[in-house]
């Protein structure tokens, strides 16, 4: 379990070591003792499925958090990192998924942002500004520092973030996720800049869901499961197999299809449905995509992160308007119904989000459970508190919360009851078609297990269930049907008996040149 | 406070986490032991604080900061702010002064004399107008609700200037040839002893309650103020929800409106500015949050009376005003400190996931497994294996 990566080669200078790394938060283990090496002037990419522990080990390494047990080595010294101010005096700078550049301000007062050059009462922009362009040559990026961040594409923003973290003397640089938001050419830019930065001696950590991008890039592959360092190895060793089989393990049973009944007829159809993308609305994000699912079918959408699965469950939920096609259900139009309409119709989506979209944080669990049914415990004007409780409560024991009942603070429960309480509330709503966003995200593997039996009970009774995912995993579990969505289209489609590999090409992981 | 809340929203079974804790009774029941307290400490100051007349007198003061405090929880509970309720109010007795006047249509050489029950259902009408134009442009335009109802408190005291001139009405009696007396009956009466608006206080706040625990309606107030995104998601008419809380403010305002231009036989253009102020300290010190989701009518009433009751207080001990002043920000500004120790700590109070609850649903999956075992069969059997 602890293997210690071992040196091979005597210029393979260790910068950082972590030391036994153990973090819990209550009883809950998300780092068991981890070892973990950073190499000057390498990149080391962590590999591991969401909830592997990959970013608590990241936080802890940039001073977010303070580790359980254990020791962080910088050159050789112990070093205590207590706070992200502390980490970046040690040379140590984290560029994380969502960008922490302020849109309003310059390039210049960004890269600046907090160590202003000059006397406390005016600023040296002069020098500021000579400063930001010299990095900007150093990174061969001819961004203006005057200007404005929000007139930058992301991946322009991106290195504005870089060279922030340069001008703050950074030997260790961090980048969760930096390429999920870029394009292929952009993507091309950043892996110029980060081999230009290996030159110079910086090293970097990279976390990626790409498999096939970080595998480009990498010099060191740590992969990481359920909190434990499972595998290590240097690039040359490894390929793209070795690195899903040591992420996935061999692996808790998701279930399998359910069988042993007849599928209905189509429930859900959606025709050449176009959405535009919020920010562009050039683009679209979804792109005339057509799908029919049947009831008591379960359909998984696979894609990554930016390829338009979110836009496409929730323009077919009523979130968002379509920019075209439309959504049949059960042979009737309902492009233009609201929400509430479609949910009445028998249409309903689970969000990816459960503290941001689908729970009412200030409201009990009962009352979250029963917030979308309301109406099948109201007469006339008032609510039955009766038959309120038996809704809740049939809830309740119908997708298996545990909790002390329904008047418990929603806070209370763990993530997975928390998931439930948002898929029970939905259910509670009697509906044809269940569409849900992530259903898996952040919840621990045996709540997993028992979200996705449900989902397989509930198709049983002839329940149409559509569910994403960016875990390949996940796809071979319970779904008849894999889609796999790549830049707004269905780039495959796959019967259960699909491959991961057969997934991950299809999705265009392996497609970035 | 809390305790009584949750009783109230029909979840009587949470658990008060075991013993007797006088510190937190105190913390949420604290604007009902303000109260008490400022009674008792009254009582002693004054003699004359502490008899049955001097507590109708302070009510009806009272009604009128109630009345703008219930609309103004509606839209607290949203996460919204209704600033223009002290200029609605003025606005709302002006436009009934104007009506008991007499509205002549020099085009028919006609003058209307509306009779007072018309003039209440016009002037709540008015001010349900001014609720929808603060509601749409919050709820469909996207106006921030403190901007729009900000200008809203200017544009509504402009024009209630403008009406009058910046004179004010004193003469609402009517006359009974022309048949519209009775505004007096409003407020400035009592019945059965008790002053008018104190009865329309409580009827409007019965009302609020009901539609805030037993209505569809009121859940769904709760739920946007809560988090209007999942709220949206779950079929609420989140964008309606918010119009008619505005809607429902205007109307409360308007109300108020008639009711202190009926006790002061008087209405005047510049009534009730500052009032939305002492309304937002109402429903603060009833234990909502200002964010939304959490509060109700019991504590917001509460609230009304312990700043209507320390106000006049203050008066009948004879402190000046510029005390009573001092003394009111304070208070307000102890409630929010209370307030937001109550809410953290009830974050701080939440368990994180732990392994207890992960291994218990591992049994319940266990047990799940075992009564599908059972089930499946009779499935199969029953619809032929297809597939």
């Amino acid at each position: 379990m602890s293997q210690i990566p071992h040196k091979e080669d005597s210029n393979d200078e260790v910068i950082l070591s972590a030391r036994h790394i153990a973090k819990s938060f209550g009883n809950v283990h998300a780092l068991k003792t981890v070892n973990f090496d950073i190499h000057r002037g390498q990149v080391t990419t962590l590999f591991g499925e969401n909830g592997a522990g990959k970013s608590t080990l990241m936080k802890i390494l940039s001073g977010v958090l303070q580790p359980t047990s254990g020791e962080i080595l910088l050159d050789g010294q112990p070093v205590n990192v207590t706070s992200t101010t502390e980490a970046q005096r040690l040379g140590i700078s984290i560029i994380h998924q969502e960008l922490s550049l302020a849109p309003n301000l310059s390039v210049r007062d960004n890269i600046f942002m907090g160590r202003e050059l000059g006397g406390p009462t005016n600023i040296d922009y002069a020098e500021e500004e000579r400063q930001t362009r010299l990095l900007m040559e150093e990174l061969d990026e001819p961004i203006d520092p005057l200007t404005p961040v929000e007139d930058l594409r992301l991946g322009q923003q991106q290195i504005v973030e870089i060279a922030r973290a340069l001008s703050a003397n950074s030997r260790i640089l961090i980048m969760d996720e930096p390429t999920s938001a870029l394009s292929a050419s952009e993507v091309e830019v950043l892996f110029r800049v980060i081999r230009d930065l290996k030159s110079r001696g910086v090293s970097i950590v990279y976390i990626s869901h790409h498999l096939e991008e970080a595998l480009q890039i990498t010099d060191h592959a740590v992969v990481l499961r359920d909190g434990v360092m499972t595998a290590y190895a240097q690039r040359k060793d490894i390929d793209l197999e070795w690195i899903v089989r040591n992420m996935v393990g061999e692996g808790f049973d998701l279930g399998s299809p359910p069988t042993g009944y007849r599928m209905g007829d189509v429930a859900l159809s959606l025709r050449e449905v176009s959405v535009a993308d919020a920010s562009v609305p050039d683009r679209s994000v979804v792109d005339r995509l057509s799908l029919d699912v049947r009831a008591g079918e379960i359909v998984c959408i696979y894609g990554l992160m930016g390829a338009g699965r979110t836009e496409l469950l929730e323009s077919v939920a009523g979130r968002i308007p379509l920019t075209g096609g439309s959504v049949v259900l059960e042979g009737h139009d309902v492009s233009s119904l609201s929400i509430a309409e479609r949910i009445e119709q028998g249409l309903v989506l689970v969000p990816e989000d459960r503290q941001r979209d689908g729970l009412v944080q200030t409201m009990s669990v009962g009352e979250n459970l029963s917030l979308a049914s309301i109406g099948a415990f109201t007469q006339w004007l008032f609510t039955s508190r009766r038959r309120e409780q038996d809704v809740v409560e049939a809830s309740i024991g119908n997708v298996h919360i545990k909790t002390d009942g329904g008047g418990a603070d929603i806070g209370s429960l763990s993530g997975g009851n928390q998931q439930k309480v948002v898929i029970g509330k939905m259910l509670a709503t009697h509906p044809r078609v269940v569409l849900l966003d992530e259903p898996s995200r952040g919840i621990d593997i045996g709540a997993k297990a028992e979200v996705f039996r449900l989902l397989s009970e509930g198709a049983r009774q002839g329940l149409a269930v559509v569910f994403s995912t960016s875990e390949v995993g996940e796809c071979l579990s319970i779904a008849h049907r894999v889609v796999v969505m790549s830049r707004g289209r269905i780039s495959a489609e796959f019967g259960a008996d699909v491959t991961k590999e057969e997934i991950m090409a299809a999705s265009g992981e392996a497609v970035v040149a | 406070m809390t305790n009584v809340s949750q009783a109230a929203n029909g979840s009587q079974t949470r658990s008060s986490g075991g013993g007797f804790d006088l510190g937190r009774l105190l913390l949420e029941g604290r604007a009902f032991f303000a109260l008490i307290a400022i009674i008792i400490i009254f009582s002693i100051l004054s003699p004359v604080y502490f008899s049955a007349n001097n507590f109708l007198t302070m009510s009806s003061h009272v009604a009128i900061f109630g009345l703008l405090s219930i609309g103004m929880l509606l839209v607290i509970l949203t996460g919204g702010i209704d600033l223009s309720v002290g200029s609605t109010l003025g606005f709302a007795g002006v436009f009934a002064g104007f009506l008991m006047q007499g509205v002549s249509f020099e085009f028919f050489g006609v003058v209307v004399y509306p009779p007072v029950w018309a003039v209440v259902v016009l002037t709540c009408a008015l001010g349900a107008f001014v609720g929808a134009i603060n509601g749409v442009l919050i709820a469909y335009f996207k106006v921030p609700a403190f901007v729009a109802t900000l200008g809203m408190l200017y544009v509504a005291r402009g024009v209630a200037l403008l009406m009058t001139d910046g004179l004010t009405y004193n003469n609402l009696g009517g006359s009974p040839e022309l048949g519209n007396t009775g505004f007096d009956w409003l407020g400035f009466n009592r019945l059965f002893g008790v002053p008018v608006g104190v009865l329309i206080l409580a009827a409007v706040a019965i009302a609020a309650m009901l539609a805030l625990t037993r209505t569809p309606f009121g859940r769904w107030v709760y739920s946007t103020g809560g988090n209007a995104r999942a709220a949206e998601l779950s079929g609420v008419p989140v964008k309606r929800v918010q119009v008619t809380v505005y809607v429902l403010s205007g109307i409360c305002a308007a109300i108020a409106g008639l009711v202190l231009s009926s006790q002061l036989t008087s209405a005047g253009p510049t009534a009730g500015t500052t009032y939305e102020l002492t309304a937002i300290a109402g429903v603060v010190i009833g234990g909502a949050a200002l964010t939304g989701g959490r509060g109700n009518v019991r504590g917001t009433l509460l609230g009304a009376f312990v700043i209507g009751f320390l106000s006049d207080g203050l008066v009948i001990i004879g402190v000046s005003s510029y005390w009573q002043t001092v003394f009111t920000g304070a208070v307000i500004v102890l409630a929010v400190l209370l307030n937001s120790i109550q809410y953290s700590g009830r974050k701080k109070k939440r368990p994180a996931p732990s392994d207890a609850q992960t291994s218990s649903s591992q049994q319940r999956t266990a047990t799940w497994r075992t009564n599908t075992a059972v089930e499946s069969p009779a499935e199969e059997s029953a619809s032929q294996p297809q597939q």
